[in-house]
């Protein structure tokens, strides 16, 4: 595999594609001040097992109200590092972690926070869109009940709110009391952002949101996306570099478990200093 | 074969072959599945045509007395109390026990050589022949428990309830557990993702999702227990009671248990009686299976996946 110097002058291998750099929509400038990052990860490895060791030495930060993306080849511990954030992890036996994340300066493996208060605030989207066989309404609701004691009126309208925040009232105000299995794919996932997005999460995570879905469902997740970010941060993982590049404020690349760069989505397109990046985001493995 | 280049969908000699092939081996399947058709029904049908006559109003109502069969008045009213008395004493015990447990082995325990060992040992006891669990019923439920609680040293109600328990109980496990393994792991993240815990999302959407199964698994653990006559003969029922009592720690002959005395005994009249015995028994079990069908398909339009 022949090397190139880290800088973007184009001197690509015959074949090998950017992502049309044009699509970035982030103005993010370079440096990240200290009082930005909402979520920072310090010195984190990850073993899923004894012997099996799935993230290696990351550090990272993520800034308030805005997108980062981890990309990265399928198997290199993004999706990993994700889970780590609401340690959903931990539902996996054996699996061990050492260092930090802190969260709006709360370390969320400090031995006084129970990941179950901690999974309120750090909502999740997955990768296959995953409504509850129940109703719509139910489905945003249950969320709702489980933490707060509201009334009808009350939960009917932040069923509602939660329900525009994700562009999905006016499809599915009519029929709030039908199953949600029957929404369209796109649907479901913009029922599972409401669903998250009801109980007011700092941060929300979402696993390759798009990749069960057709193009003008991605694009309506991606829009929605980028208002979203007003109220929360968003780390996604994608597979998809022209999604990170379209959606994303920062960039995070990992490779083997190892975080390679992280930087302005801009900076990791157009001039990332690892060659290892420059590879992956040019479609040469992966 | 044609010259000119036109498909001609004809069989050939291997196509012919093959398909000779073919329908020899069909014929060896509707062989063997005739076999067991045909004998099922015949059996079905020799059943009920020598059952069904017998089954006149004293067969339901009366019980049974040496005086009553030769005087063709003997019915089964006691064993059907009896069945009924022990059955529902076996669900209540077996029932939250077990489906208890596998719950607590399928979403608790955690991972080890010992659940692993836990689980391959429950598996493998839902096959041990029900004559084992007689021998343990009568060492453990007959005996200690006569020695240590001053319970009857004999057969009783509740002696046999708790030794169908045992019997029944790895049925009802494995049952359960398979039954949450249908719950697909997407619909837990997504309760465990927005802060449920885990028993709240067990309690709001994996037993809703898993009830079906769990149910199915507890009707036909039921109609097994229905049918169990070896441990029952074992820990030592009664043929008859001159004065039937009921109540746990009574004892008497359930109606399995008094089929296979009747038709042990060579008089024409209690022959006859067994089979009315074994009819009732049969359509017992079947109205069992079909409530399985019925509950697994009702509760699971209710679920909208």
């Amino acid at each position: 595999m022949s090397t190139t110097t880290g800088s973007s002058d184009g001197a690509t291998a015959p074949g090998a594609r950017r992502p049309p750099t044009a699509a970035i929509h982030s103005t993010e400038p370079l440096p990240l001040q200290p009082e930005e990052v909402a979520i920072h990860i310090q010195d984190l490895q990850f073993y899923y097992d004894q012997d099996a060791q799935a993230l290696w030495d990351i550090d990272l930060e993520c800034p308030r109200h805005r997108i980062t993306a981890l990309i990265g080849p399928s198997g290199c511990g993004k999706s990993t590092l994700l889970r780590c954030l609401n340690r959903m992890n931990e539902l996996i036996d054996g699996t061990r972690y050492e260092g930090h994340i802190f969260l709006e300066g709360t370390d969320l493996y400090g031995t006084e926070v129970d990941p179950v208060a901690l999974r309120r605030h750090v909502g999740m989207v997955f990768q296959k869109p995953n409504p509850f066989p129940k109703s719509v309404y139910e489905n945003v609701a249950y969320g709702l009940r489980l933490h707060q004691k509201l009334t009808k009126k009350e939960l009917d309208e932040r069923v509602q709110w939660a329900l525009e925040k994700a562009h999905l009232w006016d499809e599915v105000k009519d029929r709030l009391d039908d199953a949600a299995t029957g929404l369209s794919g796109g649907q479901q996932q913009r029922l599972c952002i409401a669903r998250a997005l009801a109980v007011e999460p700092k941060v929300l995570l979402m696993d390759e949101p798009c990749s069960a879905l057709d193009p003008v469902a991605t694009q309506k997740i991606e829009d929605l996306m980028l208002e979203l970010k007003k109220d929360v941060t968003i780390v996604i993982v994608t597979h998809s570099m022209s999604q990170a590049a379209r959606v994303s404020d920062r960039t995070a690349f990992l490779y083997k478990g190892k975080l390679i760069e992280a930087g302005p989505t801009r900076q990791i397109f157009e001039a990332p200093r690892e060659d290892l990046t420059e590879q992956y985001i040019t479609g040469r493995f992966g | 074969m044609s010259g000119d280049g036109a498909l001609l969908f004809t069989a050939d000699a291997d196509l012919h072959r093959r398909r000779r092939t073919e329908r020899r081996w069909k014929a060896v399947l509707l062989v063997g599945a005739s076999f067991s058709i045909v004998g099922l029904a015949v059996l079905i049908v020799r059943m009920l045509a020598d059952g069904v006559p017998h089954m006149n109003l004293d067969f339901w109502s009366e019980s049974y007395s040496p005086s009553g069969i030769r005087g063709r008045t003997a019915g089964i009213f006691d064993a059907l109390v009896s069945s009924i008395l022990v059955l529902g004493m076996t669900m209540v015990i077996a029932v939250p026990v077990g489906t208890a447990a596998g719950i607590y082995l399928y979403e608790y325990a955690h991972k080890s050589r010992l659940t692993d060992w836990i689980r391959a040992t429950v598996s493998n006891l839902a096959g041990v022949p029900s004559v084992v669990y007689g021998l343990l019923g009568l060492a453990i439920f007959v005996r200690l428990f006569a020695d240590t609680f001053g319970m009857p040293r004999q057969g009783t109600y509740l002696a046999a309830a708790l030794t169908l328990a045992v019997l029944i109980l790895p049925i009802l496990i494995v049952a359960t557990e398979e039954a949450l393994k249908t719950v697909p792991a997407t619909v837990r993240h997504a309760s465990l993702g927005l802060g449920a815990t885990k028993w709240q999302t067990i309690r709001h959407h994996v037993l809703p999702y898993a009830l079906p199964g769990i149910l199915t698994g507890q009707i036909l653990a039921l109609s097994r227990a229905a049918g169990e006559t070896a441990p029952l003969l074992i820990i030592g029922l009664p043929t008859y009671q001159v004065f039937q009592t009921y109540g746990p720690l009574a004892t008497g002959t359930p109606l399995q248990v008094r089929a296979y005395y009747l038709a042990s005994d060579a008089r024409q009249e209690a022959i006859d009686l067994a089979a009315g015995a074994i009819v009732v028994l049969l359509l017992a079990t079947l109205a069992l299976n079909l409530l399985a069908i019925f509950l697994r398909d009702r509760l699971q339009n209710r679920i909208r996946w």
